[in-house]
């Protein structure tokens, strides 16, 4: 899988509620409400600036704080087509993989505000057409790689009727 | 070979020679859902085509973060929750009932050496009573009502050795404090966290829970102590499950370990906008402060409410300054009624609110105004977390904040203790 966009570059430590406020997050299940959201208490602006495809690039620790599923699926619905940071926090990380949202892993120093890349997923690459650099990035584990290939856990459970992993 | 709490806990529950790193499916002894996130564990529920719970009385769902509700959008997900556990038949705590993460210790459904799952970041609380409990989104905790089950990547452990006894109005939200703005936000990523020494065994199981309650601040998974006779002796007074406490083995493997000295702790706050952004409170004394909140998941048991009320007796609150309190639970509302405790707060000047997270999670119950500060007993400050992104939240004890509001400002609350 490919995925092509510009960078909207974060810091570290970016929580749950920068992600989705709790403000907002009680009131509904409509994703693509909360979608509009998306980074409010970071940047007013983030989801206006968003082009289809578009990567939120950030420090680590990506995502702590709560254990609110909105987080990744107000991403998705927001045209994010993947989050790359240096580390993420491991409910975030396993929200991400169990709702299909694609998380890389890999050094960001070296990404900046409106660069433009391409991820080669399959090959583990990162590609910074802006600074013409590689970026390896780092495999997710089997057991994950497994669930988003099934298209996320519901699809894993409807499929199998279980957890499985052979 | 020997192995850490989590190793053993893990391995008991999956049948297999779980070690740090192995990825298991275990099996779990409870499973929880609050009102933030039971809304799309249900709808993941029903696209995974499932009937019914793997076992009603293993499951609970609790109401306690827009509690009761503020917005007909929340009614809404308030009432599917209800409809669900009727239909299901499982255990329900409605408003007033309390914050999960008393209920499900104090209401005796989780007993040390448990595997335990709650769709809640600070589930990771009943590690104080030897439970190995993690917090997970919606579509795991779907996965765990369906099956039972959920799998795990077995956590290297983080152990915090605790030496000393913590001195006279210090407390276990400055130690956790403390021990979170030293090894940072991320610094238990992935692991999970061991508290031993003699500073743990000399504290309440309120405080334990306090201590647990926030490992989760510093990545871990879980925060995890050993039974203790004290552990074993409040287990038995709120639960009738048979349980079997898990200890480390001496010589179990951990990640990294860190020895501190406790004995010369001073109370701590955490700064605006991160929890480990932490100092002494002299360096944030004098502070002007618009409101206070005593009470959350952390500290709004009956420790932290008669210290905050040995503080707060016979003395009003400063003028320019609000007092939020909300009691952990029902059964602790109506311990500090008994107790005297909710006239001191009201006399006082306070505003007691329903048992459940209070102002914690900005849906209600005191959004601070533009540029305010407020100092609160949560466990988070993060920009925007009480609604208002232009608020300041600065993190400590029920004392400091007790102390604190009565000035008016940011207070050392030593002065107050005798």
């Amino acid at each position: 899988m490919d995925l092509h966009g510009k960078v909207h570059k974060f810091a570290n430590d970016v929580n749950t509620d920068y992600i989705i406020s709790g403000r907002h997050k009680f009131k509904t299940l409509d994703m693509k409400e909360l979608a509009k959201h998306v980074m409010e208490d970071l940047d007013p602006e983030f989801y206006s600036k968003v082009t289809k495809g578009d990567f939120i690039v950030a420090g680590s620790n990506f995502g702590c704080g709560s254990s609110r599923e909105q987080a990744p699926l107000a991403i998705i619905n927001a045209n994010v087509s993947a989050v790359i940071a240096k580390s993420f926090a491991r409910i975030f990380y396993r929200n991400c993989i169990n709702t299909g949202l694609p998380l890389i892993e890999c050094n960001t120093d070296g990404i900046d505000e409106g660069d433009e890349l391409e991820v080669d997923l399959g090959a583990g690459i990162l590609h910074n057409l802006s600074k013409g650099t590689d970026i390896a990035i780092t495999p997710l584990p089997a057991v994950m790689l497994k669930i988003l290939n099934d298209g996320g856990l519901v699809e894993h459970f409807k499929k199998y009727g279980g957890f499985n992993f052979d | 070979m020997s192995k850490t709490i989590a190793e053993k806990i893990l391995s008991t529950k999956s049948g297999q020679d779980a070690r740090a790193n192995d990825i298991v499916v275990a099996d779990l002894d409870f499973v929880m859902g609050q009102d933030g996130t039971s809304g799309l564990a249900i709808q993941a529920f029903e696209e995974m085509q499932a009937k019914q719970v793997f076992d009603p009385a293993r499951v609970a769902m609790v109401i306690d973060h827009s509690s009761p509700s503020p917005l007909a959008g929340v009614s809404a997900l308030h009432r599917q929750m209800r409809v669900f556990a009727d239909e299901q038949k499982i255990n329900f705590y409605d408003i007033g009932d309390g914050v999960c993460h008393q209920l499900l210790p104090e209401q005796g459904h989780v007993v040390p050496g448990d595997l335990v799952i709650g769709a809640d970041s600070h589930t990771c609380t009943y590690g104080a009573i030897n439970v190995f409990s993690t917090g997970v989104g919606s579509t795991d905790l779907a996965a765990g009502l369906v099956s039972g089950k959920l799998w795990f990547k077995v956590p290297e452990t983080f152990k915090f050795v605790l030496n000393g006894r913590l001195p006279a109005g210090v407390y276990a939200k400055d130690l956790i404090l403390y021990l979170i703005g030293d090894v940072t936000a991320d610094g238990a990523t992935y692991m999970a966290a061991e508290y031993v020494g003699e500073a743990i065994a000399a504290l309440s199981i309120d405080a334990r829970l306090t201590i647990s309650n926030m490992a989760i601040e510093m990545g871990a998974k879980c925060g995890l102590m050993e039974a203790d006779q004290k552990t074993i002796d409040w287990v038995r007074a709120h639960s009738k499950k048979d349980f079997t406490p898990v200890k480390a083995d001496l010589d179990a493997v951990y990640a990294r370990i860190k020895e501190y000295d406790v004995s010369k702790l001073e109370p701590q706050v955490a700064k605006p906008h991160t929890v480990d952004n932490v100092c002494p409170v002299g360096e944030v004394a004098g502070i002007p402060i618009q409101q206070g909140v005593i009470g959350t998941c952390t500290n709004g048991r009956m420790e932290d409410l008669r210290i905050a009320a040995g503080i707060l007796k016979g003395k009003k609150i400063d003028r320019h300054t609000r007092l939020i309190v909300a009691p952990s639970s029902r059964q602790l509302m109506l311990q500090a009624m008994r107790e005297g405790l909710i006239e001191v707060f009201v006399e006082a000047g306070a505003a007691v609110v329903t048992p459940g997270c209070g102002p914690c999670v900005g849906t209600h119950n005191g959004v601070p105004s533009d540029g305010e500060n407020v100092i609160s007993t949560a466990n988070r400050n993060f920009k925007g977390r009480m609604g208002n992104p232009t608020s300041f939240i600065y993190l400590g004890s029920p004392a400091t904040v007790a102390a604190s509001v009565l000035y008016g400002k940011i207070t050392d609350p030593r002065e107050f203790i005798k």
